[in-house]
């Protein structure tokens, strides 16, 4: 414990009249940690961000960087930085000037060097006397980036940092974000609502869902054991299967009766025995052979890298699996769907 | 995108009204006060020379054009009266456009700080005095300013003077009455420049260790310079022109062209010199309103 959290969130509550937008958040980053808060618009996920900026003020909580709380600091007094969703370049400066305004208090030539090392850094040589709207839109996010990051912040938060561009810089710019954010160790937080970008960025992910913080980890926690069919279904596509929870069965799995027979799969929960839940399997967990639930291939598309199959229950349930290209069942067979206890997880209904 | 027909006949239709609005009341009326401006004063009905006889002919024509000069012209340029009321009129009303930037800027950033709900009613509250008659809040700033008036009643009473300041009839009372006069005229369009602001760059600023004083003059101030220079437009250009408040709050030493337009017009019934002042007066009016348009479009591209 002797390097303090580079950001601790304790009971964030904002509440804006009658409604709740942050609910009791509690969080922790180790330094240089890139995390990645996640959620669909309105879920709060921004509200929380401006309480760590300091724009707006928590109704109840603390806020922490660095182990010194400033819940009751100014924004211009607070170690954090953000980089805005639309940028909010200062339109009647120079590229130089934006990056610069945050250097106050700087000797004027250490200044001018920080500058040409940050448009270096963000491979924009030459386009320090350019106005922001001479610039292309990822032009203009290096420059916020390169803004937000001149004050060598331990914290630094972005909203929606790849919001407005377009589909293939995105992939490109969000290679760049992890390899700058390595390079400089500083911990991000990054809103974004789009989970394929925030399984690509972050070290960890939380995901919001109407004010609360639902659930932390690791994208691959996440998207293989989702605490909630919410969670599950926002990380990628997901098979829910119903049923009724059986007994405790081998280390950690439980069985579940459904309407196609017993299965047998992760539990985490504390559920009561007899409880409706939900068996959440991802199609590529799904095994197309001698065993499981019987179903028939009701279509099957090639998609280059794997096959996506439609499986048609005998009650008309459909389910998605996913295999590799090349072979396994045509479409019209007859086959048996099944999965490894360890690839499905049982879920509240 | 080839619009149809019928709808660019429209909107053609549609710039008629405006065009025939501004050719009836004031090139029309323009061109007759230059006329005048071109004619000698007389004894007569109307009290100049030449009047164009309809029924002349050609001739008649040739006549009237050959006695038009630009001898009231000369005269305003020579004498030291007009050059003076000139020069008043120009510093009157660029010493009160500098006052109503310094007191406006900072009414409109707290007009447009102020919280949303709040600014409808605060920006009805600046317009409130056009309820009034213009002549009547003068007047009342008479029964203000006079030596037993309001103010030095208030003033003695306090201790804060032994005896009634001579405020009325001064320039400070024609200052007071052309500031107070066009305060809403600079607060409206500043306002407008910088609610319109994107909160984000404020909040950027601030991110970025720049106190509230600084956020105003680095990214606020510069930002609202184009509502700046329409407040200042809009004050300055009929400021310039301005009668009422001199004639009523001014001493007989406060000199501008308004005023003298007036004397010539109605004591000299002088009408061509009077002419002559009024088209001067519009060209150095015409000077700003260029400006103040460059400004407002450099605006519109900047949004």
């Amino acid at each position: 414990m002797a390097v303090p959290p580079s950001l601790r969130i304790r009971g964030l509550v904002k509440r804006f009249g009658s409604h709740v937008a942050v609910d009791g958040v509690e969080l922790e980053l180790v330094p240089g940690e890139f995390f990645c808060l996640l959620g669909p618009s309105g879920c709060g996920k921004s509200t929380l961000l401006r309480m760590i900026a300091g724009f707006e003020a928590p109704s109840e909580g603390i806020v922490e960087v660095g182990g010194a709380d400033i819940t009751a600091l100014p924004p211009h007094r607070r170690p954090v930085n953000m980089m805005f969703q639309a940028y909010a370049l200062f339109p009647h400066m120079s590229v130089a000037a934006n990056i610069a305004y945050g250097l106050k208090g700087m000797p004027k030539a250490r200044a001018v060097e920080r500058v040409a090392e940050l448009l270096r850094l963000v491979r924009l040589e030459g386009f320090g006397d350019r106005r922001p709207d001479t610039l292309s839109g990822g032009q203009r996010q290096r420059v916020a980036l390169a803004r937000a990051i001149a004050r060598e912040p331990g914290l630094l938060l972005l909203d929606e940092p790849l919001g407005a561009l377009d589909r293939g810089l995105r992939e490109e710019t969000q290679g760049e974000l992890r390899t700058l954010q390595r390079r400089l160790g500083t911990s991000f937080v990054v809103v974004t609502h789009d989970p394929e970008e925030a399984m690509m960025l972050a070290d960890r992910i939380g995901v919001m869902e109407r004010g609360r913080l639902v659930q932390v980890g690791p994208p691959a926690a996440l998207y293989r054991r989702p605490a909630s069919r919410y969670v599950a279904g926002l990380l990628g596509d997901v098979n829910l299967i119903p049923g009724r929870l059986g007994p405790a069965g081998a280390v950690g799995t439980r069985a579940v009766v459904t309407a196609h027979g017993t299965v047998t799969a992760q539990a985490d929960g504390v559920l009561a025995e007899g409880a409706q839940v939900v068996v959440a399997v991802r199609p590529e967990s799904l095994v197309l052979g001698e065993r499981g639930l019987a179903a028939v291939v009701e279509d099957a598309t090639f998609l280059g890298d794997r096959i996506r199959r439609v499986l048609r229950l005998p009650d008309g349930t459909a389910l998605r699996a996913s295999g590799p290209p090349g072979g396994g069942p045509e479409r019209g067979a007859a086959i048996r769907a099944g999965f490894a206890p360890a690839d499905a997880v049982i879920l509240p209904a | 995108m080839g619009a149809p027909q019928p709808n660019r006949l429209f909107a053609r239709l549609l710039r008629l009204p405006p065009l025939l609005w501004l050719g009836a009341f004031f090139l029309l009326p323009f061109l007759v006060t230059l006329k005048i401006s071109l004619s000698e004063p007389a004894t007569a009905i109307p009290p100049y020379l030449p009047v164009l006889e309809w029924d002349g002919g050609l001739d008649g024509w040739s006549s009237f054009l050959e006695s038009l000069n630009f001898t009231n012209y000369l005269t305003l340029a020579r004498d030291d009266l007009y050059r003076a009321a000139l020069l008043g009129s120009l510093a009157y009303a660029g010493a009160a456009t500098a006052i109503l930037v310094l007191i406006g800027t900072p009414i409109a950033y707290a007009l447009a700080r102020a919280p949303q709900r709040w600014q409808p009613l605060l920006v009805a509250l600046v317009v409130v005095p056009f309820w009034t008659s213009f002549l009547i809040r003068i007047y009342a700033w008479i029964a203000i300013l006079k030596q037993e008036g309001l103010l030095n009643l208030a003033l003695l009473k306090l201790g804060v003077i032994a005896h009634p300041l001579v405020i009325l009839n001064t320039d400070a009372a024609v200052m007071i009455g052309l500031v107070y006069a066009y305060l809403p005229f600079m607060v409206l369009p500043l306002y407008a420049v910088m609610n319109r602001l994107d909160p984000t760059l404020p909040e950027a600023a601030a991110d970025l260790g720049a106190g509230p004083a600084r956020v105003f003059w680095s990214v606020t101030l510069p930002l609202s310079l184009p509502g700046i220079a329409a407040g200042a437009g809009l004050c300055f250009i009929p400021m310039v022109g301005e009668f009422v408040i001199p004639d009523l709050l001014g001493g007989s030493e406060t000199l501008m062209l308004g005023r003298v337009l007036w004397s010539e017009f109605f004591s000299n019934r002088d009408w061509p010199l009077a002419a002559a002042v009024a088209v001067l007066l519009l060209a150095i009016v015409i000077g700003p309103v260029m400006l103040f348009r460059d400004s407002l479009r450099a605006d519109g591209e900047g949004a």
